[in-house]
């Protein structure tokens, strides 16, 4: 809490090993005798599993060990002491290791005593180099090497072999081994051999594997739930743990009475697989303990286990407070790095901020305000860390004590940070750090600009908005994360944001053909939040490039392509020649970003982008911009030829067709005569949809459609032609349609018809409509694509799971080179010449240029 | 350019990458005075400087993320024609999978073969050699089996075509079919091959095992070389295989060494070294990108095929390969099998240093990475 002194220490390691019997007994809280767990009030029982001892759960109790209540005590532990011993589950690989690798009567390992010491340092090698695993492999391999005759090289006695029969049970020879058996050759084994089995002796002693004493986790680990009908539910390890704890009073009861080997043996069992399941829960020869319902109970192993567990879903994953989601909207006219909160959001979240004299006066008003009202505060921290919360009649009093060192959380205001995010958070540029924006409203709005690098749109999309709480966190946030600064994409060190859509056919309409009155050109640069116009002509007409100029930095000089391949050129700051388009404007795409936030920074690299996309929208809804069915008219004579295209190829592969019934079409070499046959019919049909397509474009009269197009705003010639010309050949696999009845693809064709139309050629366009034959072999073609999509995504989510893995802890070290996290060096250099994607153009450092701008 | 003034560019080789030294030599005009070079290097360096990496910067996770994002905008479907007369390759995302998985047997194994000179132009030589590699099995040239089982016989007839084509004798057939038919008396008559159960009379099941373990006996060409495709690049021919067998293939005397290469990183590696398996990964994940129309920068790849590489081996990015290779038990546990890992390190008494990623989520400590990277050293007073 804010105002209390906290003393920060820092974990510098952690140390697994093996706990000894003797410091469960000794570090537990209570010894656990009974099954019960309340007494008739509903009370914990003494000695019972839920003991007060271990921890409570319940609001009113106190803790017996620590005093502390609900949520101030963590818990204690406690044990069982076991009637019989048992086999821990998890390590009953390692017990048949050990018991094979040593002396039955001595207990020394099976490796005479000069050869040890030689092989040690190679067992070393062999654990660090290829693991834990090899290490045993290559202990038993020796054992193998060194066993001469069943012998043993220190006792010289006879060996006998040993088995494991799955799960748990131990065979020597043709007797079984009990777990009381098993413990007794494992404490033989002396500290010293222990190291050639790679065993730290201080961490384990073999015996601890076999347990006499089972440790009961504290209750805060295993809370009940009170369910509304007032039925208490508890944990399924509290449940298992009961399980044990039965079976092991009716063992010790049986062996005071001196019941008949036999029973004892039984319950000896039972306990054995009920610790067994306590662990582990999925064994796979034993039967999973279920709850009456019949669903399995999930146990230590169960918890720590998999993407739900302890370890991926706690610990690695965190939740926060002080964040938000919900349904995003486009806004245009907020600026790039701007979020828009709605009034809702903005007064549920807030920022803490430290009430000094100089800042009294000015956070009194927000209490004043209240919760409701907006700008508001919610709560109110004194220096002790007292919460306090606003309301109505808590206002007055908190005014009154108001004082510094108290901690406001008021509502969020323009100009807050915080991190935005949508997921799938694939990418650095996923969360980046936006300014607040509160509006009208109940969506969070973007500016449409930044919609590729979260890869957002807008059809039902969420996203998540975060407010740093600390001074620490907003700084790191502002700085490194700040949209500016996320411009330019590490994978491939160019812009990631940039105009879009609506933008780019502005931009391109501006600077291909408009001209304006000096009025109009002013009155479209105000409108974008320009208001020095000094650099724009004084004429009473003005083009477009001289509008668009004016949002260019004054001394910029640029030399690059548009779409269509014509130069632009920019000097000083003036648009000379070539068109605004995808390529310059886009995003992914093009220097002309990259080379204005090199120049200029990211700040006016920002407005910039800003600027450009705000022009566009404003020249489109000056100009106005339309898009119609219109716009897919074609000239008769222009039809009739794509008609004839069409014809033309169909009439091909006839011709390749007969040929191939004839045997007069000739195989390509390594390819079948079918496949020749179709591999050609493909070719003639592609290009047929391609000519298709070119007449369409080439001939077609100016339109809207084809502005969209031809900018990069949106669709491309292969959508047009789909839509004007022809759909074109529909393929799966890369082959023609082939699949559904015996010997044709749809009841209707004729059987062994592998002509164009049987086969999933499509001769109508979208505009003239289809065919219930080819709309069927569209939706094929449809369906595959969306099977796809769905496959992949898993898929591809595992490699970069795998990858982020493997690499997460590579970082340039102080002396320039890549090490992982042990200091191991990966690259000397990185990427050998130690360049940061980031700052260079896609790549490269452009030496020829600097020589030219220089000479 | 002048002599004095390629030293002293040379004098900048500590300071910049070799690959920026020699733009320099070649985008210099040749007319430059001393004190416009002095000036162009300076400006370069300069630049260098300021786009250099910065301490503390994690790379491997930006790595990762330009890797794995495009992941998911390529395509799954595997086959992807090329060209007419390509061979079929495996590409897009399973490939991908298939690399970093570091797979013993990948799914389509090709090679591309170059010749030396004189070979290398005459498409009759190249056909001829392509038919020298191809693997070719009994199964292949044998037109017709027939089993008599009264007699416990089998006979092969061979194809004369094919034997023409691979200019084979039906002795030299017969020769290897007799080294694999121990139990099988063996009588050459033409073309024909005919094999007798030299055991008991009622074994049916022997005549029929020995058909199928004959038909796969290798007669001629390379192991594992199942087709060969000479096509035509550029000037000279060579020949497209699929499946790949670097080192019988390279033992050729036909063959360019240099030029040679196959898809199969794994060979490579055996045959030519850790090295080269580097480059090899690099090149193959490259292909894939840009056969998907991606971009990312070669820096990426490289830290992948350098942190797989790293041990002098090739490891693949899996929980048996470079994960299992991290010093930080939490951090294993973190990926996959987390039992196994927090077994194993109590039973050793492992120390986890903390000095990784994860562990310090985990903590909710800094991340030693980046900002939380340096640590302030002050005297108390």
């Amino acid at each position: 809490m804010e105002g209390q002194e906290h003393i920060h220490k820092k974990v510098s390691s952690i140390v697994f090993g093996v706990i000894s019997p003797k410091r469960m007994v000794d570090s537990a809280a209570a010894k656990v005798v009974t099954p019960e767990l309340y007494d008739k009030e509903g009370y914990p029982v003494d000695g019972g599993l839920m003991d007060i001892r271990l921890g409570v759960i319940d609001p009113g109790l106190r803790c017996k060990t620590c005093g502390g209540k609900l949520k101030e005590c963590p818990g204690h532990f406690g044990y069982i002491s076991l009637a019989r011993p048992v086999i821990h589950i998890n390590f009953v690989r390692q017990i048949l290791d050990l018991l094979k690798s040593s002396c039955r009567f001595c207990g020394r390992v099976l490796i005479p005593d000069d050869k040890i010491n030689k092989y040690v340092g190679m067992l070393d090698k062999v654990t660090a180099e290829e693991g834990l695993e090899a290490r045993r492999k290559k202990v038993k391999a020796l054992v193998a090497k060194f066993k001469i005759k069943d012998k043993c090289p220190h006792c010289n006695k006879k060996q006998e072999n040993f088995k494991l029969e799955k799960p748990y049970t131990y065979h020597e020879g043709e007797n079984k081994l009990s777990p009381i058996e098993v413990r007794a050759r494992l404490e033989k084994i002396p500290d010293d051999d222990l190291v050639v089995f790679g065993f730290n002796a201080i961490a384990i002693r073999p015996e601890w594997m076999v347990l006499t004493v089972l440790p009961i986790p504290p209750v805060t680990l295993r809370p009940s739930i009170t369910l509304e009908s007032g039925e208490r539910s508890e944990d399924d390890l509290t449940h298992k743990l009961g399980d044990v704890v039965r079976i092991n009073q009716r063992l010790f009861e049986n062996i005071n009475a001196g019941a008949p080997e036999i029973i004892i043996e039984d319950l000896w069992d039972l306990l054995q697989y009920h610790a067994t399941s306590y662990f582990n829960n999925s064994v796979p020869q034993i039967p999973p303990a279920r709850h009456r319902g019949g669903q399995v109970l999930k146990t230590l192993t169960e918890r720590i286990k998999s993407k739900e567990g302890r370890i991926r879903h706690n610990l690695a994953g965190k939740r926060t407070n002080f964040s938000a989601r919900t349904v995003i909207s486009p806004d245009p006219m907020i600026q790039l790095n701007e979020v828009g909160v709605p009034m809702v959001m903005a007064t549920n979240l807030t920022v803490p901020e430290r009430i000094t004299e100089g800042n009294m006066e000015y956070f009194k008003k927000f209490i004043e305000n209240g919760p409701k009202k907006y700008p508001g505060a919610n709560y109110v921290i004194r220096p002790d860390g007292r919460r306090k919360t606003i309301t109505e009649e808590t206002k007055e009093e908190i005014l009154e004590e108001l004082a510094p060192g108290f901690v406001v959380e008021r509502h969020l205001i323009d100009g807050d940070v915080a991190l935005f995010n949508r997921q799938p958070s694939l990418h650095r540029m996923s969360m980046m750090c936006h300014q607040v924006k509160v509006l009208p409203g109940k969506t969070l709005r973007l500016n449409p600009a930044v919609c590729h690098p979260y890869n957002a749109d807008f059809d039902g999309d969420e996203m998540n908005l975060h407010i740093p709480q600390t001074e620490e966190a907003r700084a790191e946030a502002e700085i490194l994360m700040l949209v500016q600064t996320q411009l330019i994409s590490p994978r491939y060190g160019l812009s990631v944001v940039g105009c879009i859509h609506d933008s780019i056919t502005g931009n391109y309409l501006l600077t291909k053909e408009l001209v304006l009155t000096r009025i109009e050109a002013i009155d479209l640069l105000f409108a974008c939040g320009i208001n020095e116009f000094s650099r724009l002509p004084k004429r009473d007409k003005v083009t477009g490039r001289e509008v668009f100029s004016v949002i260019l930095p004054k001394d910029f000089n640029f030399i690059g392509k548009d779409k269509s391949g014509n130069e632009v050129k920019i000097v000083n700051g003036e648009l000379k020649s070539g068109y605004m388009d995808k390529s310059n404007l886009g995003q992914e795409s093009g220097l002309l970003l990259r080379n204005i936030f090199e120049k200029y920074g990211p700040k006016r690299t920002s407005d910039f982008v800003d600027f450009s996309s705000k022009l566009g929208i404003h020249v489109l809804a000056k100009r106005g911009f339309s898009v119609g069915l219109g716009d897919l008219d074609l000239p008769e004579e222009i039809s009739s030829k794509i008609k004839a295209a069409i014809d033309n190829s169909l009439a091909q592969v006839k011709k390749f067709i007969e040929d191939y019934h004839e045997g007069k079409l000739e195989a390509l070499p390594g390819r079948g005569l079918e496949e020749t046959l179709e591999l050609k019919i493909l070719e003639v049909l592609n290009r047929a949809r391609n000519e298709g397509g070119n007449l369409a474009m080439t001939e077609a009269k100016e339109s809207g459609i084809l502005t969209m197009a031809n900018s990069g705003a949106r669709g491309n010639i292969l959508n047009i032609a789909q839509m004007g010309a022809l759909v074109g050949q529909q393929a799966l696999r890369g082959n023609r349609i082939s699949h559904g009845f015996i010997g044709r693809t749809m009841s209707y064709f004729k059987k062994g018809d592998i002509g164009t139309r049987a086969r999933g050629f499509i001769g109508n366009s979208f505009r003239s409509g289809l065919d219930p034959a080819e709309f069927f072999f569209g939706a094929m073609t449809g369906r595959d694509a969306l099977m796809d999509t769905a496959l992949r995504t898993p898929k591809s989510g595992y490699l970069y799971r795998r990858l982020s893995n493997a690499m997460q802890d590579l970082k340039v070290e102080y002396d320039g080179t890549v090490r992982d996290a042990s200091g191991k060096i990966v690259q000397f250099s990185y990427g050998e010449d130690g360049l940061d994607v980031t700052k260079t153009e896609n790549g490269i450092i452009d030496v020829k240029k600097i020589i030219q701008t220089i000479g | 350019m002048k002599k004095e003034h390629e030293e002293f560019i040379d004098g900048y080789k500590s300071k910049l990458p070799p690959k920026i030294i020699t733009e320099i030599k070649e985008h210099v005009p040749t007319n430059v005075t001393k004190a416009k070079l002095t000036k162009i290097l300076e400006e370069i360096h300069g630049i260098y400087e300021n786009a250099k990496i910065h301490s503390g910067e994690g790379v491997g996770i930006v790595s990762a993320e330009s890797i794995g994002e495009p992941g998911t905008q390529m395509t799954l479907n595997t086959f992807h024609l090329a060209g007419v007369a390509e061979v079929q390759v495996t590409t897009g995302l399973p490939r991908l999978i298939e690399i970093f998985d570091s797979r013993r047997a990948i799914k389509t194994p090709m090679m591309e073969i170059h010749l030396k000179s004189p070979h290398n132009k005459n498409i009759d030589k190249i056909k001829n050699f392509a038919a020298q590699i191809k693997e070719t099995k009994v199964g292949e040239i044998v037109s017709e089996f027939s089993v008599n089982l009264l007699e416990q016989t089998l006979k092969l007839i061979l194809s004369k075509d094919s034997l023409e084509s691979l200019n084979l004798k039906t002795e030299e057939v017969a020769k290897l079919v007799k080294a694999k038919t121990k139990s099988f008396n063996l009588t050459v008559e033409g073309d024909e091959i005919t094999l007798t159960y030299k055991g008991k009379s009622d074994e049916i099941k022997e005549v029929y095992g020995i058909k199928e373990k004959i038909k796969l006996i290798k007669i001629k060409g390379i192991k594992g070389i199942h087709q060969v495709l000479p096509v035509k690049r550029g000037e000279e021919y060579v020949v497209l295989t699929a499946g790949s067998n670097l080192k019988e293939i390279l033992e050729l005397p036909e063959v360019d060494a240099e030029k040679i290469s196959t898809n199969n990183i794994n060979e490579i590696e055996a045959v030519l070294g850790i090295e080269a398996a580097r480059q090899a990964i690099m090149e193959e994940v490259s292909k894939v990108v840009e056969s998907q129309g991606l971009n990312i920068d070669a820096r990426h790849l490289m830290l992948v095929a350098d942190i797989m590489c790293v041990g002098g081996v090739v490891k693949g990015v899996t929980r048996y390969g470079v994960v299992s290779e991290k010093t930080s038990v939490m951090a294993r546990a973190s990926f996959e099998t987390p039992l196994k890992h927090i077994v194993d390190a109590s039973l050793v008494g492992e120390r986890d240093r903390l000095t990784s990623v994860v562990e310090n989520v985990m903590l909710n400590q800094p991340i030693p990475l980046g900002t939380g990277l340096p640590g302030l050293v002050t005297k108390m007073k």
